[in-house]
């Protein structure tokens, strides 16, 4: 076996895990997580088709009627069924986090790429763009965003992407860096690969656990802040089912003594966020005991 | 370095509502149609008729008088709306901010070096606060403490001090409860982190009283990272109060921002943006200082 060989070798026995070994290892905990975040995403991507009820259909005569008839969670402040509308609002409330999470992890990883590899003015330019998008924090960079650009879920789903990628550019240029000082990229150097090939076939793969983490942890971050974003009336726009704005618009309910739209409205969030945390925090952790 | 992230960002916030769609005259008339002499006089006193730097250059220097410009929607001055308002904002934060270090550290320090019971319901609880949204937590508040049990108003402000204060305990609460959560978490991992270091386990083979022990050897090592986070999280209180503010029906200036943003009231979003955006800023530039306090190692201004 060769030098390089050698070196070499660490790289390809840590690709040998497999998801579903990565799954198991997160216990008990991580297991439950994952059965939520699969519901969750079964009701995003069907919850249209399994709602047993038209979900934007008023009917004044029910308003805050409690549970009963195949009515699980009785009906909102319009009449509408609950069970359905939170089926169907599944969709709205997770794919505005994905779409952050899928804008600011990649921009952010580029730019952590980009900084530890380069250095030098490289790596001072993009810390000093990112230290001012420091300055904003995500909330108010998205109601600025439906201040100029109207309430809407894009807007304020860019806004967050921009605010989220600093912190996940910070983190994986740290991880980065260490991985550009690995013996192993020096190996490559002198053989003569490219740039472009070490990064995406070596250094990527092997700061993917970490990436992966990262993403899993800003999900939650996300959902949170969206919902909230829509909470307030800047996100969303009603009549359109989605977990935060069905928390919004049934509140009247909660004096009223009808706090159950409200509350299993939020129930769904508090549910996958915590889902979320919980994997994330195992796969972080993970993620750092490989690195040692 | 405050100075400069502090001009870049009300750039950003200036340059953004420049950008808005919609004619600023047209706002100022209500919609009517002006003689183009009126529209003209209209444009020299807002400056519209200068190039997008001048204006930028006129707005930061009247902002740097106090002078924010007038709200469309209730036609007076920003800087008196703002003034009108800050202090429901600021009690909040900072009642909010009481609460995290007194029950978040405290909490943290007890299960960290107490493990036991107390530490296992603490790991389970924090967990589950970590993950509840400050709005979710304020209509749980007003369900339990306000509807069922009539403890504390539910909604809006109140006449005298103690009546404010017993109005902003419940948002408090929605606002502090996952802050508190985090802060309490990593308080708990760095004082056991500390704890088994072998500098505090030599300690301990030496004989070294327990409160000696946690006082000089945990804590002071402990203190680094918990001022972190603990400073990170507050500082992001202050956009999450807009939340709060709102589902409590307070006259905060969240709530005024997010109203604001709905009716583009835009002197009103760029006034009150700049003014959250500088306390932001400010609040992590001290944790940044209360950092160097600590850690003898760092120094400021040093490269990141």
């Amino acid at each position: 076996m060769t030098a390089t060989g050698r070196l070499m070798a660490p790289v390809t026995a840590r690709r040998g895990r497999s998801i579903g070994s990565v799954l198991r290892a997160t216990g008990p905990a991580g297991m439950i997580s994952v059965a939520v975040i699969v519901a969750a995403t079964l009701a995003a991507i069907f919850g249209p088709l399994l709602a047993p009820f038209p979900p934007n259909l008023p009917n004044l005569s029910l308003a805050w009627v409690g549970p009963g008839g195949g009515h699980l969670l009785g009906f909102d402040y319009q009449g509408r069924d609950v069970f359905s509308r939170l089926l169907v609002g599944a969709r709205s409330s997770m794919l505005g986090p994905l779409a952050v999470v899928a804008i600011s992890v990649t921009a952010g990883s580029v730019l952590a790429i980009i900084a530890a590899w380069r250095r030098g003015p490289a790596d001072a330019a993009i810390g000093a763009g990112l230290d001012i998008l420091f300055a904003f924090p995500g909330i108010l960079l998205a109601v600025l965003a439906a201040a100029v650009f109207g309430a809407g879920l894009t807007a304020a789903a860019l806004a967050l992407s921009i605010a989220y990628m600093p912190y996940v550019a910070r983190v994986l240029r740290g991880a980065a860096l260490k991985e550009r000082s690995q013996p192993y990229v020096a190996a490559l150097e002198v053989q003569g690969a490219k740039a472009t090939v070490i990064c995406l076939r070596h250094l990527i793969p092997n700061i993917a656990p970490l990436i992966v983490a990262q993403a899993t942890i800003l999900f939650g971050y996300a959902m949170v802040d969206l919902a909230a974003i829509s909470f307030l009336g800047l996100g969303v726009q009603p009549p359109t089912a989605n977990w935060g704005v069905m928390i919004s618009e049934n509140q009247t309910g909660i004096p009223q003594g009808y706090p159950l739209p409200a509350l299993s409205a939020g129930l769904c969030i508090v549910a996958v966020v915590i889902a979320v945390n919980v994997l994330g925090e195992r796969l972080f952790d993970q993620a750092q005991a490989v690195r040692r | 370095m405050l100075v400069a992230s502090l001009l870049i960002a009300s750039f950003v916030i200036f340059a953004a509502v420049y950008l808005a769609p919609g004619n600023p005259i047209a706002a100022l008339s209500g919609g009517r149609s002006l003689p183009p002499s009126s529209i003209a006089v209209l444009e020299h006193r807002y400056h519209l008729d200068q190039p997008f730097l001048a204006q930028y250059w006129y707005w930061l220097s009247d902002a740097l008088h106090g002078n924010l410009g007038l709200s469309i929607t209730l036609r007076e001055n920003v800087s008196t709306l703002i003034a009108q308002r800050v202090w429901t904002t600021a009690g909040l934060v900072l009642y909010a901010s009481l609460l995290i270090c007194v029950i978040g550290i405290g909490l943290g320090l007890l299960s960290g070096l107490r493990p036991g019971r107390l530490d296992t319901s603490t790991l389970v609880v924090t967990a589950v606060s970590a993950a509840i949204p400050a709005f979710v937590a304020a209509i749980v508040l007003i369900l339990v403490f306000a509807v069922q049990l009539g403890w504390f108003p539910a909604l809006g402000n109140g006449t005298s001090l103690v009546d404010n204060i017993r109005h902003l305990t419940l948002p408090a609460v929605a606002l502090a409860i996952s802050s508190l959560a985090i802060v309490a978490r990593v308080t708990r991992a760095s004082v056991r982190e500390e704890g088994e270091r072998e500098h505090v386990q030599t300690a301990v083979s030496r004989g070294i009283p327990g409160r000696q022990l946690i006082q000089r050897h945990i804590l002071r090592n402990a203190a680094i990272p918990i001022t972190t986070v603990t400073g990170i999280t507050i500082a992001s209180l202050i956009a999450v109060a807009a939340v709060v503010e709102t589902a409590f029906s307070l006259n905060g200036l969240g709530a005024y921002l997010v109203q604001a943003a709905e009716s583009k009231d835009l002197a009103v979003v760029q006034g009150i943006s700049l003014v959250l955006v500088t306390a932001f800023v400010v609040v992590n530039v001290v944790v940044d200082v209360l950092y160097a306090a600590l850690d003898p190692r760092v120094t400021l201004g040093g490269n990141r």
